[in-house]
């Protein structure tokens, strides 16, 4: 099942939420709307379930093409699952599970058996059935997140919708759950939308990734796309770390210190203000400049444990900058802390101010 | 302790320990024997005087006194005036504090402020206004004689003046109860196709359970127990509009101590069911909050 929002805005008192949003999701699809805390990202979650409504008549949501902005959640055939699970605490799990089919009306409500059957496979499904009987508050942070789960999917929803499906969760627990929504994503192939703030989230688990900020949509992309080709400023900073250098644009080149860069692909208009951002494994450390564009730094510290080599550098005036090398780069650079190396930019972008001449 | 004579300092340090300790517990003596002294004075020696004074002629005379006619209605009028109020303000209640713990409106505060009147009103007050606007000369007197409707001086106007004086009791247990759940669950059942009856029914409910409890039977020991605001509206006609307090009231001016101590001895008993059914309530609650918690074996 497709669904489509257009121009979504949405008011809570004097706050904006949401600023005519519009967005198209394919069926089938595993899309994470990312975002820090405040983009609004919840907002539009809860419009297209139906527990907010837009503010302007002009906005719609539509699934599969067909107009349901004014229907009610429970007519929506969504399965919500909420942030702190909102599990019902007087029931077992198999009771939690069994919520959606047992308050139908009589006439499409299922036989008893059917029930039972229906909410057995689906604890089979998130691995739950020996707790059929506990309640909420005898299970791990886990196993809520996934009766929560098996609970939306017990009403066969059209569309799920997990708002911050991880938030709660330890770290290990964390990442243990987002592959395991991949795959249970993969069985069932339902149209999936989920609320991150976290970036690695996002890019793990989703096909697509809508990055929002300040309630508007700022880039709409495959992980690949708003990793390495970020539309503006905010999704390069948001989606991982940068290194930030300020400057300044003249005659098609970007001017930063010592760093003078041609602008590659870019087309680059001159401009007072410009800011070069830089990812820390995109940023070379050399013996000498080599003629190439580079910024001298002195090596403050160097974090070896990991996969990668995390070398904190600074400049001479003592702005801070980071790179990440491989273990391989390291022994060959023979690299230790007080070493004065050239940092040369492998790969740049460059962002001009809009309102800058 | 130490058989060295010299005054080592860890020795020293020990027995000043020692001493604190001692303060510490005969301030703790001290405390409790003071509280025991002011509940003994204050509650159970009324308490027994009530029962010993009712008892003082037998149990013959106990039984007697309450098998009055009088005596006789006054219980049943003040079981029936509790019949219906505390069922109403069980409704009330339940609306109210739903509609202020789980939804957002314009005179929210004005409501709040409004369920706690009767709690800051003098009960005398609050039986005066129903005389007031029912009375003979009151507002709607004229247009009640002409209808033949008679409220102040008869069971309306006790009804009327107990749910007053009572119906801040089953809101305000839930009202905090309810906002401290949230509407996350409500919100869950209605995404799962419930219908708000249902929700109501299926998971609001179940969750505010004990609290409602607690309140309708504080609720009920109110009802049962008024005296303000009945005194005022019901007209003191014995047989048919005093409740229990009133009666006992009427008992004692005449000096009939043994009969007034025996109805006095009902009321007794009702604040000690009360208070066991409250005791019980709570540690019902305490017992299914703990149970659920024994967090069993990690099933990642």
């Amino acid at each position: 099942m497709s669904i489509e929002v257009r121009n979504i805005s949405k008011t809570f008192g004097n706050y904006t939420a949401l600023k005519s949003v519009s967005l198209r999701i394919d069926g089938g699809e595993l899309i994470a709307l990312l975002g820090p805390s405040g983009s609004g990202k919840t907002t539009l979650l809860r419009i297209i379930a139906g527990l907010e409504r837009p503010d302007d008549s002009d906005a719609a949501v539509l699934f599969d093409d067909e107009d349901v902005t004014w229907r009610e959640v429970g007519e929506r055939q969504v399965g919500f699952v909420f942030q702190h699970y909102a599990l019902f605490r007087h029931m077992t799990v198999f009771e939690n599970v069994a919520f959606g089919l047992r308050v139908r009306p009589r006439s499409r409500r299922p036989s008893k058996a059917q029930i039972r059957e229906k909410v057995r496979e689906l604890l089979r499904l998130v691995q739950l059935e020996s707790l059929e009987h506990r309640y909420p508050t005898q299970l791990s942070g886990g196993q809520r997140q996934r009766v929560a789960l098996a609970r939306a999917l017990a009403v066969e929803p059209r569309i799920l919708l997990l708002d911050e499906p991880f938030g709660a969760l330890d770290a290990k627990v964390r990442q243990e759950l987002r592959r395991w929504l991949r795959r249970l994503h993969e069985e069932i192939h339902v149209t999936t939308v989920f609320v991150t703030h976290d970036q690695e989230e996002a890019l793990e688990v989703a096909d697509r990734i809508v990055v929002m900020n300040e309630g508007k949509i700022e880039q709409i992309g495959t992980p690949d796309q708003v990793f390495h080709q970020p539309a503006n400023e905010f999704v390069m900073k948001f989606l991982g770390q940068v290194n930030l250098f300020h400057g300044r644009v003249e005659g098609g080149r970007g001017i930063f210190g010592s760093l003078v860069l041609d602008s590659g692909g870019q087309e680059l208009a001159d401009a007072r203000a410009a800011r070069l951002l830089v990812r820390p494994h995109e940023l070379d450390l050399l013996p000498s400049p080599n003629g190439r564009p580079s910024v001298k730094v002195k090596v403050t510290r160097i974090q070896a444990a990991g996969p990668v080599v995390r070398v904190e550098l600074a400049d001479e005036r003592g702005q801070q900058l980071q790179a990440e090398l491989t273990h391989a780069q390291r022994r060959e650079l023979n690299l230790t802390v007080g070493d004065i190396v050239h940092v040369s930019p492998r790969d740049a972008r460059i962002f001009v101010d809009d309102y800058s001449i | 302790m130490t058989i060295s004579t010299t005054i080592d300092r860890p020795a020293a340090r020990f027995r000043q320990i020692r001493v604190e300790r001692l303060v510490r517990r005969l301030l703790q003596i001290a405390l409790v024997v003071l509280a025991l002294l002011f509940l003994t004075a204050f509650l159970i020696v009324p308490l027994v005087a009530v029962f010993y004074e009712a008892l003082r002629d037998g149990v013959g005379a106990y039984l007697e006194s309450l098998q009055e006619p009088d005596a006789w209605a006054a219980i049943k009028l003040t079981l029936l005036v509790a019949s219906i109020a505390v069922p109403l303000n069980l409704m009330f209640g339940v609306v109210a504090s739903w509609a202020i713990a789980k939804f957002e409106f314009v005179g929210k505060s004005v409501l709040t402020t409004l369920i706690d009147l009767p709690f800051a009103v003098s009960p005398v007050i609050s039986g005066l206004i129903y005389v007031l606007l029912f009375g003979l000369h009151g507002w709607f007197g004229p247009w009640l004689i002409e209808h033949n409707i008679q409220i102040i001086f008869a069971v309306p106007g006790i009804v009327l003046a107990t749910m007053f004086v009572t119906f801040p009791f089953v809101a305000r247990e839930l009202i905090p109860l309810m906002a401290a759940q949230g509407t996350e669950e409500e919100q869950a059942a209605i995404s799962l196709g419930a219908s708000g009856w249902k929700t109501f029914w299926l998971v609001t409910l179940p969750n505010i359970k004990w609290g409602l409890l607690y309140g309708v039977i504080l609720c009920n020991a109110r009802a049962m127990g008024e005296f303000g605001a009945v005194s005022v509206v019901s007209g003191h006609i014995r047989g048919q509009t005093n409740t229990m307090p009133l009666h006992v009231e009427v008992l004692y001016n005449e000096y009939n101590f043994v009969a007034a101590f025996a109805v006095g001895s009902l009321l007794a008993l009702l604040a000690l069911v009360t208070l066991a059914a409250k005791s019980f309530i709570e540690w019902n609650q305490r017992r299914s909050r703990t149970s659920h918690e024994t967090i069993t074996g990690e099933g990642q």
